[in-house]
């Protein structure tokens, strides 16, 4: 079992390191490098969601927080990237934070137009802070990460750099979910009261991973600016939001590789569309990609709430559970 | 213009603001009081009214029937919805729906943006007569009708409410639905009964706006989610709270915009919501009910003024 196990984590771990040896097409590695920045956003967003219970529509504004910081720390002090990306998701972790506690206490329809709001707060931030963010036109000029004198400048380089720290986020949450803390967040997500009776302290519980969602956003923030070395606040709006709460719930909520799935099909589809549509209607302008979104997001709310990768619990099961729920709650 | 014209200037724009997301605040305390559910789609009620009118004006058809068909059009988008995706979904969790209903909300946008595109579209305004001045402030004439439609909407609903049969269900499903349900009152149809409500008094909202703002498929966006901002302002379950956030709501929204800065008009209501979910969460009209700390006074407030108390 344990080597069978080992074998499973080689294997992947082989097949993230090869693809980019067949994949010659700088677009196509461009497309894996956002999907391994969105899961690992995701990671933290479905421990929140899945394991956690809690909802953030708000998540882009810690992604966004950590690329400003990270490229505001590079541009403006002159701070090494390499340290920059480490030290950028302190903030959002710490906005996170001082903000997790009052916003946690809400619950259902509050929780969701609490952190939508800060989300678009936070846009409205980056876009009127034109002294620090630079505004609509954002930040340029920031340098590519390099380690000592090996500059990563190209998009196979900064794979490695992406996926890698997706493979360790993903091996902390295999250890997070396997330890004591992760079965008390199971316990919280199964039933709240439950688990405070049974002397688990819920409210610091999801307040550690409201957080550490915040960080992992950061992280992915940080990675980004990097990257692109330009920071802008279009892609960290309410949109962007919105599509990672799609990934976590596609993907499959409390399953290690929900996120990593989630994004790949949401990102995929999105470059799909944009290819495909236009082709089929020619006239169609902007974001009409958007249009398959929601239906998508209906669908999939509508048929197969608990993403393609949970555990599959039959209708009749998690209809007896809602019941429940609702006669407890 | 001196700075009182100023000051009157802002309170007038604020109110007229104010009546619109006060009405899709209504809209939205009546479903939610009714279903259980916050239609976060509601936003785009208001655009699809705005931009089919413009479009069935564009088509040739006079004024009146052209927003009595827009209006029509908002009603059967709102009953297609309920029927395919609340009704469906009326055993799942509540976040589940909240999610359904965003994401209703994002296929709407998407359609709008393809049907109409990004660009915005004028609507005149009802009359044809020049803006008024008044204490040094400029009043356009649309804000009127605004401030008629937001008065006359209410003063209909409570007429439904207190005087029709269907009305007085509504308001015995709103009390508890529950015990509406073991007297009789079918909550399924109901709940059509609010969305395909809702739906069309948000759509009026959207005509009636639409030649101050202009038309544009997103416009219903900020607007939906600032008639949240305003329900959570006045508590969520109450009515007469719903359109007292909403026009607080648009005054405060109207100064903040003249003094401060007007890149932050959509952070502004924002920041409002927040203080009130966390210090706050029943709202202005809840204030000295549940809240020890600051209640005597504005208790006392309340109850010299009249309000919040049903």
């Amino acid at each position: 079992m344990a080597a069978a196990k080992r074998w499973y984590w080689i294997s992947l771990v082989l097949v993230v390191l090869c693809v980019p040896l067949f994949v010659k097409s700088s677009y196509v590695l461009s497309i894996l490098i956002v999907i391994g920045l969105y899961a690992i956003i995701v990671q933290g967003l479905g421990l929140l969601m899945g394991y956690a219970g809690q909802v953030s529509f708000g998540q882009a504004a810690f992604y966004g927080l950590g690329a400003y910081t990270a490229a505001i720390l590079a541009t403006r002090c002159d701070w090494p990237p390499l340290l920059c990306v480490l030290v950028a998701p302190f903030l959002p972790a710490l906005v996170a934070l001082i903000i997790g506690r009052p916003i946690l206490r809400l619950r259902e329809h509050y929780l969701v137009l609490a952190t939508l709001g800060f989300g678009i707060l936070a846009f409205a931030v980056f876009n009127e802070l034109i002294g620090l963010t630079g505004g609509p036109s954002g930040l340029t000029g920031i340098p590519y990460l390099s380690v000592g004198p090996l500059v990563l400048d190209t998009d196979r380089a900064y794979y490695y750099v992406v996926w890698g720290f997706l493979g360790l986020v993903i091996l902390g949450m295999a250890n997070l979910t396997a330890s004591p803390i992760g079965r008390a967040f199971k316990a919280i997500h199964a039933s709240e009261q439950a688990a405070e009776s049974a002397g688990i302290n819920t409210a610091l519980l999801k307040l550690q991973a409201f957080v550490l969602s915040a960080f992992l956003a950061g992280l992915a923030g940080s990675l980004y600016a990097f990257w692109v070395t330009f920071v802008g606040p279009s892609p960290f709006g309410f949109t962007a939001s919105i599509e990672f709460v799609l990934m976590a719930v596609v993907g499959g909520l409390g399953t290690l590789w929900g996120p990593v799935l989630g994004a790949a099909i949401i990102v995929g589809l999105t470059e799909f569309l944009r290819w495909g549509v236009p082709v089929v209607m020619p006239k169609a302008g902007g974001e009409f990609e958007i249009v398959f979104f929601g239906i998508v997001f209906v669908l999939i709310m509508l048929l197969r709430p608990q993403g393609i990768l949970a555990p599959g619990r039959s209708r009749r099961v998690a209809r007896a559970v809602v019941r429940e729920e609702k006669c407890s709650g | 213009m001196g700075a009182e014209g100023q000051y009157i200037q802002y309170l007038i724009s604020g109110i007229t603001l104010g009546s619109i997301y006060a009405l899709i605040a209504l809209a939205l305390v009546v479903t939610f009081n009714i279903t259980g559910i916050f239609n976060l789609a509601i936003g785009e009620f208001v655009t699809i009214g705005a931009l089919s009118a413009v479009t069935l004006r564009a088509a040739g058809c006079p004024d009146v029937p052209a927003f009595v068909l827009a209006v029509l059009i908002a009603g059967v988008i709102a009953a297609t919805m309920e029927r395919t995706t609340i009704y469906p979904a009326r055993k799942a969790s509540v976040l589940t729906v909240i999610i359904i209903t965003i994401g209703v909300a994002i296929a709407l946008r998407g359609a709008a943006l393809l049907i109409w595109g990004t660009h915005p579209y004028p609507l005149p305004s009802f009359v044809d007569i020049p803006p008024l001045a008044l204490w040094g402030a400029v009043i356009i004439p649309q804000s009127l009708f605004v401030l008629a439609l937001a008065v006359v909407a209410v003063a209909l609903l409570f007429a439904f409410f207190d005087l029709t049969y269907v009305g007085k269900a509504v308001r015995a499903a709103m009390i508890n639905r529950n015990a509406a349900r073991l007297v009789g009152i079918n909550p399924a149809r109901l709940s059509l009964l609010a969305f395909v409500f809702t739906g069309m008094l948000a759509a009026l909202a959207g005509i009636f706006v639409a030649p101050i703002t202009t038309a544009t498929y997103d416009m219903g966006f900020m607007l939906g989610l600032k008639g949240f901002v305003a329900a959570i302002l006045g508590g969520v379950t109450n009515v007469k709270g719903a359109i007292i956030g909403g026009l607080l709501l648009g005054i405060i929204e109207a100064f903040a915009i003249g003094t401060l800065s007007s890149g932050m008009k959509d952070g502004i209501a924002m920041v409002v919501m927040i203080i009130v979910l966390l210090i706050c969460p029943t709202g202005i009209m809840g204030l000295g009910v549940s809240n020890k700390r600051t209640g005597s006074w504005i208790a006392w407030l309340r109850q010299s003024v009249g309000i919040g108390s049903r």
